[in-house]
């Protein structure tokens, strides 16, 4: 996993609520058995129209926000299907955080799994980063996930912001979950099955 | 301390906790995979040269992706699904996992498939690679959804690294009325507390309305409440829990039985349990249900107006329902009664168990689907279809115009060939009417299984109440 430390990039505005992730990643781009080519997949009914051209309106497509490596999105987005697709065609288009004020469940720890950054904040202060970024000219973060901090890169203002101590381990050290749990906690997990079997034989 | 049944089941599978903000490391009891979120699973656990911690603690079972014509044959048509499908059977022998395939009796939604084999029980964790996961509260354990990676983490180590949730308890007094279903009240849940109204919670259904309710509509209330954002959701086990399960393929037996019968009945929140927030309903205040709009806590009673944007103080919301709107096709103000229909689809892990159709055969007895309706009924199971077709639903159903079909999501995500075309309207039992869901261009109107019957007979959305003489079939 590529690990998260200090990424300096545009963002994009997404105001829209409760953004699901048939939007985010729609059905056809389900159906291979590997991560390949997801990136032409996301939103793609919003970027692309139905004679396949990209639809200049949309906000990924428009000068200024098309190499967008933050979203700054509304509350609930990545709601509905647990398809990991959609992050994996979010990393792939270079999307490297998301900052809102609710994420998903699924689509929030999916996001974590892949070295995307999911940053929660109070709405006004998304209100305000939404406001900065709808201009091209000001639309600039820099994200430091050690000191914790957003920082707008026009006029410095920063904002502080909290996260779990093991998501911020695993992203600042591109850590590889199966094999940390293994190397850490397979002799406990092997100890707490056998009580678990002995006081649940009925599961096993 | 006094503890909630969610807290309960945490604590008991908690393997060690990794932080102090609540991030723990979950042993979990089960998965059920499917062939569409599993594959890049396997395929990193083959790289990796790992192994399955407990292949017997999995169940494959191919349903989004097969076709559901009602002939069916082992090997499917289009490519990638064969792909898909290939790749899942190769998986499943290389790594020694059970698999239900195409062409097995037990097949079908995995939702449906699990309970119905025994393999859920009280106190379990089950986490698995789709949303609707959290089905299995209604049998009294925790079941959420997870995506591909922590499939992987879970094949290779049982486990799952965990963040403990906050608790929402939901509690419904009263009775539901004669021809509102455990799909209106969960529907009006959703309406109530909205989209995201649980996201970040767990939560518990209690209260009369719910202990009154069958297991197989706690099974429709639990499957739909991920749609409030729900990350798992529990109802304390009861007699009927032990009813539904006992004499399953995979339940216990003999003395195990009985003892798993007692620890179960014991599992429960304390009395004096706090949780973290609690919603109130009267169940004689819920009347049948539609959604109008693109998310599914748009939704109304059938007797109801389309909205109006204006009605929406919040911006940002009110453009969303604008555009909700627009997508649909729909006036503010118009009768949701009134909307015509091309389609109905009764289906999904949230409305296709055998008590689902026997509801919609009960609307459809005596009665035609409308010129120009397309009217298709895909079964929770193979064996939801073989018990349907037991007591003769399925004569019921064809000889009212709808097409009988054999099991999978289907039109519920419209991954196999299932598909609506742009602009099509469709009346359906599933839970999600996302913006292109059953089709790009695609609009749908998610409601009971009973409703969509009754949408089918109208050519139109309709109230079922006006449909069945329901003191008669009580």
């Amino acid at each position: 996993m590529q690990p998260f430390i200090r990424v300096t990039g545009p963002a994009a505005p997404f105001p829209q609520p409760n953004v699901d992730t048939d939007v985010i990643m729609p059905k056809q781009f389900l159906k291979g058995v590997d991560r390949k080519g997801l990136d032409r997949g996301v939103f793609f009914d919003l970027r692309f129209g139905a004679d396949g051209q990209t639809r200049p309106d949309f906000i990924l497509n428009r000068p200024g926000w098309e190499g967008a490596r933050f979203l700054v999105v509304g509350p609930n987005f990545g709601c509905g299907s647990s398809r990991e697709h959609a992050v994996w065609g979010l990393a792939q288009l270079g999307i490297r955080a998301l900052i809102g004020t609710s994420f998903a469940g699924i689509f929030n720890d999916n996001c974590h799994r892949n070295g995307i950054l999911t940053v929660t904040l109070p709405a006004t202060l998304v209100e305000d980063l939404m406001a900065r970024v709808r201009r091209p000219d000001a639309n600039g973060l820099t994200i430091d996930l050690p000191e914790q901090a957003i920082t707008v890169d026009t006029d410095g203002l920063t904002i502080p912001f909290a996260i779990d101590a093991v998501r911020k381990d695993a992203l600042v050290q591109g850590l590889d979950g199966v094999s940390a749990t293994l190397a850490r906690h397979a002799a406990a997990i092997r100890a707490f099955e056998g009580g678990h079997r002995q006081a649940n034989p009925w599961f096993f | 301390m006094p503890r909630t049944l969610y807290d309960k089941i945490i604590d008991a599978h908690t393997v060690c906790p990794l932080d102090d903000s609540g991030q723990l490391l979950l042993y979990v009891d089960r998965t059920i995979l499917n062939e569409y979120t599993s594959p890049q699973a396997f395929s990193g656990l083959r790289e990796a040269g790992r192994t399955v911690w407990n292949p017997s603690a999995a169940l494959m079972v191919v349903d989004h992706v097969n076709p559901t014509a009602s002939h069916r044959t082992a090997e499917v048509a289009d490519r990638e699904a064969a792909g898909q499908i290939a790749y899942f059977r190769e998986n499943a022998h290389d790594f020694g996992i059970e698999l239900f395939d195409i062409l097995d009796p037990r097949q079908g939604i995995e939702h449906v498939v699990a309970p119905e084999q025994g393999l859920v029980m009280p106190g379990m964790v089950v986490a698995a690679g789709d949303s609707h996961t959290t089905a299995y509260g209604a049998l009294g354990a925790l079941g959420f959804g997870i995506g591909t990676s922590d499939i992987e983490h879970y094949l290779a180590t049982q486990t799952l690294v965990y963040r403990r949730l906050k608790t929402l308890r939901v509690v419904v007094d009263g009775d539901l009325a004669p021809g509102v279903t455990p799909k209106d009240l969960v529907m009006e849940i959703i309406r109530r507390i909205g989209a995201d109204g649980a996201t970040g919670y767990a939560v518990e259904f209690a209260g009369p309305a719910i202990a009154a309710m069958s297991v197989e509509g706690r099974m429709t209330v639990c499957t739909m409440i991920v749609e409030a954002g729900a990350r798992g959701a529990v109802i304390a086990a009861d007699e009927k829990v032990l009813a539904y399960i006992q004499g399953r393929p995979r339940a216990p037996k003999g003395l195990l039985w009985d003892q798993a019968a007692q620890a179960w009945l014991a599992l429960k929140t304390d009395d004096d349990a706090v949780f973290d927030r609690e919603v109130h309903l009267a169940a004689q205040d819920v009347a049948p249900m539609v959604t109008w709009g693109t998310s599914p806590d748009q939704a109304a009673v059938i007797t109801a107006h389309v909205p109006a944007p204006d009605s929406e103080a919040d911006p940002s919301r009110r453009a969303a329902l604008s555009r909700a709107l627009d997508y649909m096709g729909l006036a503010p103000g118009a009768p949701l009664d009134g909307i015509a229909i091309d389609h109905a689809f009764i289906g999904s892990c949230t409305n296709a168990r055998i008590e689902d159709l026997r509801d919609a055969a009960r609307v459809l007895r005596g009665r035609r689907v409308a010129a120009g309706v397309r009217a298709i009924i895909v079964p929770g199971s193979t064996q939801v279809r073989a018990q349907a077709e037991r007591e003769g639903l399925d004569r019921v159903f064809t000889a009212a115009g709808f097409e009988w079909r054999q099991s999978g999501c289907s039109m519920c995500l419209a991954m196999n060939d299932d598909v609506l075309k742009p602009g099509d309207r469709c009346a359906s039992s599933t839970n999600r009417n996302f913006e292109g869901r059953q089709g790009k261009g695609a609009r749908s109107h998610l409601m009971s299984p009973a409703m969509v019957a009754a949408a089918a007979v109208a050519g139109r959305l309709a109230d079922v109440r006006e449909f069945t003489p329901f003191e008669e079939v009580v």
